[in-house]
C-alpha cells in the first residue's frame, strides 16, 4: 500500500513544486505551494509522522502561505511590471547545477545504509511532545524567543512607521 | 665568592650607572620642561662656546647634580682603591679575580656571561678612570656651571664612565664590547653635546661613523677569535693558546688575523693611522670632555684591548710589526701638524694621537707593561694640560686660539704652573712621570727581540717634536705680549676652586706618577712592571738585560737631549726671534700650507672614500633602494590592488549570483565527498 | 514499511527543484516559496530517516527547521514590503546596490 501512495504523494509534491519554480505570477505559485506542502503533509502520514503532518497543514499551509498570499496582495504587482524572467548564462548553469546537486543526492541516497530500528510510535504526538518539553526543551523555549524575534523584526520592518 | 671588598666590584660599574639613572630623571623631569619652556620664548641666537657669561641664579637642581654627579664617581673610585688594595694582598700569581654577574647569552655551545674581572692590568685601568675621572667631573661643576643643559652633561658622563669601566672591567670580549660601542655612544653625545652647532654636531656624527669602521673590524676579530678558541672569556682563550697551537687548530695566520682585526678596532678607537682624522674634530666638545674622553681614557681603550690580548699578539710577529710601524709613523706624523696648529686644544689633540702612537708603539715592541705605564702617566699629564687649557679658554670667555693669548702667565696663577708641569711631563724632563713611561717605551723600541733602531729613532724624533710644539704651546699662551682683544682681557680671571683643585691634585699625579716605575739602571726599582708581571710576563724585560746598562743611559740622555732641543728651538723661535716663525712659512710656503691643513688628509678621504661612498650610496639609494627594494614593495602592492580590482567585480550586488556561488560550493563539496 | 531511499531520493529532488527556483528566478516572492520547498526536502529526509530508525528525534528536527522556516518567511516578507515602499519593485536583479 505504501509504495503506491508514496508515489502519488510524492508524484504531487514534485509536479507542485515545479509548478512553483515556473509560474510567471506568485499568486499562482502559492497555491501550487499550498498543493506541495498538502502532498508533504501526506507523506509525513505515510511515514507515522503525524504531529508533523498536522503542523504542517496547520502552520505552512495555514499560516506562511497565507501569509504569502497577504503580501503579495497587498503589494498587489501589476503584471506587466512582474520582473521579466530571461534565460542569461549564469541562470542556465544554476539549474544544470542544480540538477547535478539532484544527481548526486540520487547517489549518496544509493549508499543510504542504516538498521531498521524497531520501535514504531516515533512519530506520534504523544512522543514528539514528550522529547520536546524534555530532551529538548531548551531548543524549544529558544525556539519560542526566535519566533518572537521575528515577529517584532518583522513589524519594524513592514511598518512605516514606527 | 671569596669575602671582602672584592664581592663588591660588580658596585664599580654600578655607581655610575646609578648616577646615569638618577641625572637621567632630574634632567629628564627637572631640567627639560625648563629648558624646553625656556626655548619657547627667547632667541636661539645665544652664542654657544666653552664657559659663557652669566650670572643668573641656579636652579635647585643643579646642585643636586653637581652631588651626584661627581659623587658617584668618587664612590666608584674608592670602592676601586679598597678592591685593589685588596688584591694586591695577594701573591702575585694568585692577582686574579672574576666576578659572574648573570649569564647573559646562552646559544648551543657558546656561552657569554656578564662577568668582571679584576686582575692588575684591569685595577690599573679602573684606578686611572675613576680616579681621573672623578678629578674631571668635580672640574665640570665649574666649567659647566653657566650651561643650561647641566644635567644632560652628567647624565652623559656618568653614561660614559659606566661604559669605560665596562669595557675595563668586563671578563670576556663579548662584555669589552658592549663597552666599546657604549664608550663610542657617550663620546658622539658629548662632541655633539652642543649640537645647535652645525660643527659640533658633524664633528660627533664624524667621530661615530670613524669608530664604527675600526668597530667593524674589532667584532669581526671576536668572531674569529670565537670560532677558534670556542669562547670569548679571557682566561679561557689565554689558557687554550698552548694546546690549540699544539694541534694546528691556531696557525700563525690565523692568530695574524685575528690581531689585525683587532687592531682595526684598536685603530679605530685610539685614532691611529689612518683613522685619526676623528679625533681633533672631537675637540668640538667641552672640554672636560676633551680632557676625560679624548685624552685620558676612552681613546686608550685600544691600547688596553691590544694590551689584554698580548698573549695573542704574541703568537703574531706581523701584527706586532703592524702595530709597532703604525703607532711609530702615527706618533711623528701627527706631532708634525701639532706644530703649526694655532687652536690651543688641536695641538693638544694632535698631540694625544701622537702619544697614542707612543704607547701602540710600546705594544708593537712587545713592552705591554711600558704601553700601559705610558697610559697611565699620559692620562694624569694629559688631562692636566686639557682641563688648563680648559681653564685658559675659561678665563678668556672662549677663545681658543692661541694667536689671541699671550702674557696669561701673571694673570693665571694657578693654571699656569700646573699646566707647565704637565708640559715638562710630556716632554719628557726627567723626574717627571712622562720620563719613565717614554724613556722605557723608546729603550724597548731599541732593545726588545721586536724593535728595532728606526723604531727608536722616529721615537726618540717625536719627543723632540713633542718637547717643541708643547713649549710652543706654552710660550705662546703665557709668555710675550698680550695679543688679547682688549674686551676680553679686563674679565681674565682665575678659575673657581672646583677647576683649580683637581688641576693641582692632576699636577701632583703628573709628578709623581711616574715614580712607580724608575728603571733599574738609574737606580730604581720597576714597581709597575713587578705589578703588570702576572699578565704580561717578565718576557721583554729580562731580554733587555743582556743590553749593558751604560747605552741605556746613553740612549736614555739622547732622548732627553733630543726634548731639551725642542725646547730651545722653542725658546728661540717664540721667545729670542719671534718674527722667525713667520719668516719660516713664508720660506717654504709649500711645506708649511700642507703641514698647516694636516697635510691635507681630511681633503684626501674626502676625495678618495667619503665622496665615493656618498655617491655610491646615493647609486644605492636611486637604483637599488628606490628601484629594486620599492619596486618589490610597490610591485607587491599594485598586484594585490590590481588582484583586488578584479576580484571585486565579482561583488556583483546581485542576490542571484550570490546563491549560484553557494549552489557552486554545495555541489562541488558533495561531489567531493562522492569521489573521494 | 519501505526502506527510506526513495524518500531520499524524494527529498533530494524537491530541494534541487527549490535551488532551481532560487537561482533562476528574479521574482523575489517566488524566490522566498522555492526556499520553503528547499527546507520542505529537507524535512522529508529527517522525518523518512527518523521514522525508519524509530528515533523521535527526526522530528524534532524537522519541527525546529519548520519554526525557523516560519520566522524567516515573516522577516523576508516584511523586508520584502520595505524594499517594494522603496523601490517599487521586487526584481532582485535591480537591487544590487550592494556592490563594489
Amino acid at each position: 500500500m505504501e509504495p503506491i501512495l508514496f508515489v502519488i504523494f510524492g508524484a504531487i509534491a514534485v509536479g507542485g513544486a515545479i509548478m512553483v519554480v515556473t509560474r510567471r505570477h506568485p499568486m499562482a505559485s502559492a497555491l501550487y505551494l499550498i498543493l506541495t506542502l498538502f502532498a508533504v503533509a501526506a507523506l509525513f502520514v505515510l511515514r507515522q509522522a503525524h504531529f508533523l503532518a498536522a503542523i504542517q497543514v496547520i502552520v505552512y499551509a495555514g499560516a506562511v502561505v497565507v501569509l504569502f498570499i497577504f503580501v503579495i496582495m497587498l503589494i498587489n504587482v501589476p503584471v506587466h511590471k512582474l520582473p521579466v524572467e530571461r534565460v542569461t548564462g549564469l541562470r542556465f548553469l544554476g539549474v544544470l547545477a542544480a540538477g547535478l546537486l539532484i544527481l548526486e543526492s540520487a547517489v549518496l541516497t544509493r549508499r543510504f545504509a542504516m538498521p531498521r530500528a524497531s520501535a514504531v510510535d516515533a512519530g506520534s504526538v504523544q512522543a514528539v511532545g514528550k522529547a520536546l518539553f524534555t530532551d529538548y526543551l531548551l531548543a524549544f523555549e529558544i525556539t519560542s524567543v526566535l519566533l518572537l524575534a521575528a515577529v517584532i523584526g518583522a513589524i519594524a520592518l513592514a511598518k512605516k512607521k514606527i | 665568592m671569596v669575602g671582602g671588598i672584592l664581592d663588591y666590584l660588580w658596585l664599580v660599574p654600578a655607581l655610575p650607572l646609578l648616577g646615569v639613572v638618577l641625572n637621567g630623571a632630574i634632567a629628564l623631569f627637572s631640567e627639560r620642561p625648563l629648558l624646553l619652556a625656556e626655548a619657547g620664548h627667547e632667541e636661539a641666537g645665544h652664542g654657544h662656546g666653552d664657559a659663557r657669561g652669566g650670572d643668573e641664579a641656579p636652579a635647585p637642581y643643579r646642585k643636586l647634580v653637581a652631588l651626584i654627579g661627581p659623587g658617584v664617581v668618587g664612590a666608584a673610585f674608592a670602592v676601586s682603591l679598597l678592591c685593589v688594595l685588596q688584591l694586591a694582598a695577594r701573591a702575585p700569581q694568585d692577582r686574579l679575580f672574576v666576578q659572574v654577574l648573570f649569564p647573559w647569552i646562552q646559544a648551543g655551545g657558546f656561552t657569554g656571561s656578564a662577568a668582571l674581572q679584576l686582575d692588575p692590568l684591569s685595577a690599573v685601568m679602573i684606578l686611572v678612570v675613576t680616579g681621573v675621572g672623578f678629578l674631571i667631573h668635580v672640574y665640570s661643576v665649574g666649567y659647566m656651571s653657566h650651561e643650561k643643559a647641566f644635567a644632560r652633561y652628567f647624565v652623559y658622563l656618568n653614561l660614559f664612565t659606566f661604559a669605560m669601566l665596562t669595557l675595563v672591567l668586563g671578563s670576556n670580549y663579548l662584555v669589552m664590547f658592549v663597552g666599546w660601542e657604549g664608550v663610542g655612544l657617550c663620546s658622539y653625545l658629548l662632541i655633539g653635546y652642543w649640537y645647535e652647532k652645525q660643527s659640533a654636531s658633524d664633528a660627533g656624527k664624524k667621530a661615530f661613523i670613524v669608530n664604527r669602521i675600526g668597530d667593524f673590524g674589532f667584532i669581526l676579530g671576536v668572531f674569529l677569535l670565537f670560532w677558534t678558541f670556542g669562547s670569548v672569556d679571557y682566561t679561557e682563550v689565554f689558557a687554550r693558546i698552548p694546546a690549540l697551537s699544539g694541534n694546528g687548530t691556531l696557525t700563525t695566520e690565523i692568530a695574524t688575523a685575528i690581531t689585525l682585526l683587532l687592531f682595526v678596532g684598536a685603530v679605530g678607537k685610539s685614532a691611529q693611522i689612518p683613522l685619526y682624522v676623528w679625533l681633533p674634530d672631537a675637540m668640538e666638545g667641552p672640554t672636560p670632555v676633551s680632557a676625560l674622553i679624548h685624552a685620558a681614557t676612552m681613546v686608550t681603550a685600544g691600547v688596553y684591548m691590544v694590551a689584554r690580548s698580548s698573549a695573542l699578539y704574541m703568537l703574531a710577529p706581523v701584527s706586532m710589526g703592524a702595530v709597532a710601524a703604525v703607532g711609530a709613523v702615527t706618533a711623528i706624523f701627527s706631532a708634525t701638524i701639532g706644530i703649526t696648529q694655532n687652536d690651543i686644544k688641536r695641538v693638544l689633540a694632535y698631540s694625544t694621537v701622537s702619544q697614542l702612537g707612543y704607547m701602540f708603539l710600546a705594544c708593537g715592541v712587545g713592552a705591554f707593561t711600558a704601553g700601559i705605564f705610558h697610559l697611565m702617566t699620559h692620562a694624569f699629564f694629559k688631562a692636566l694640560l686639557f682641563l688648563a687649557s680648559g681653564s685658559v679658554i675659561h678665563a678668556l670667555s672662549g677663545q681658543q686660539d692661541m694667536r689671541k693669548m699671550g702674557s696669561l702667565k701673571k694673570h693665571l696663577p694657578i693654571t699656569f704652573p700646573t699646566m707647565f708641569i704637565a708640559t715638562l711631563a710630556i716632554a719628557g724632563i726627567p723626574g717627571l712621570s712622562g720620563f719613565f713611561s717614554k724613556d722605557e717605551i723608546l729603550w724597548k723600541s731599541f732593545s726588545s727581540e721586536h724593535g728595532h733602531l728606526a723604531l727608536w729613532a722616529i721615537g726618540t724624533l717625536a719627543a723632540g717634536v713633542t718637547a717643541f710644539y708643547m713649549f710652543r704651546l706654552v710660550f705662546m699662551t703665557f709668555y710675550g705680549e698680550s695679543r688679547m682683544e682688549p674686551a676680553v682681557e679686563k674679565h681674565v680671571h682665575e678659575s673657581p676652586w672646583s677647576m683649580t683643585v683637581p688641576l693641582m691634585l692632576l699636577a701632583v699625579f703628573s709628578v709623581i706618577g711616574g715614580w712607580v716605575g724608575v728603571p733599574e739602571v738609574l737606580g730604581g726599582h720597576n714597581y709597575f712592571e713587578e705589578w703588570m708581571a702576572p699578565v704580561f710576563g717578565h718576557g721583554a724585560a729580562h731580554e733587555a738585560a743582556h743590553h749593558p746598562a751604560a747605552l741605556e743611559l746613553a740612549l736614555m740622555a739622547g732622548s732627553v737631549l733630543v726634548a731639551l732641543c725642542g725646547i730651545a728651538l722653542a725658546y728661540y723661535l717664540y721667545r729670542v726671534r719671534t718674527k722667525k716663525p713667520e719668516e719660516i712659512a713664508e720660506k717654504v710656503p709649500g711645506l708649511y700650507d700642507v703641514v698647516l691643513n694636516k697635510y691635507y688628509v681630511d681633503e684626501i678621504y674626502d676625495i678618495v672614500i667619503v665622496r665615493k661612498v656618498v655617491n655610491g650610496s646615493i647609486w644605492l639609494w636611486n637604483a637599488f633602494d628606490a628601484a629594486f627594494i620599492d619596486g618589490i614593495v610597490n610591485g607587491i602592492a599594485a598586484v594585490v590592488r590590481g588582484a583586488g580590482d578584479g576580484v571585486r567585480r565579482l561583488q556583483t550586488g546581485v542576490v542571484g549570483n550570490y546563491a549560484f556561488s553557494l549552489l557552486l560550493g554545495a555541489v562541488l563539496v558533495v561531489g567531493y565527498i562522492l569521489l573521494r | 514499511m519501505m526502506e527510506p531511499a526513495a524518500y531520499l531520493l524524494l527529498s533530494g529532488i524537491l530541494f534541487g527543484i527549490g535551488v532551481v527556483g532560487v537561482v533562476a528566478r528574479k521574482n523575489a516572492l517566488i524566490i522566498l516559496m522555492s526556499v520553503e520547498i528547499m527546507l520542505n526536502g529537507v524535512n522529508v529526509a529527517f522525518i523518512a530517516v527518523g521514522s525508519h530508525l524509530g528515533d523521535v528525534t527526526g522530528s524534532v528536527f524537522a519541527f525546529m527547521v519548520m519554526t525557523v522556516a516560519a520566522a524567516e518567511a515573516a522577516v523576508g516578507l516584511a523586508i520584502l514590503i520595505a524594499i517594494y515602499r522603496l523601490k517599487e519593485t521586487i526584481d532582485i536583479t535591480e537591487l544590487n546596490v550592494l556592490k563594489w
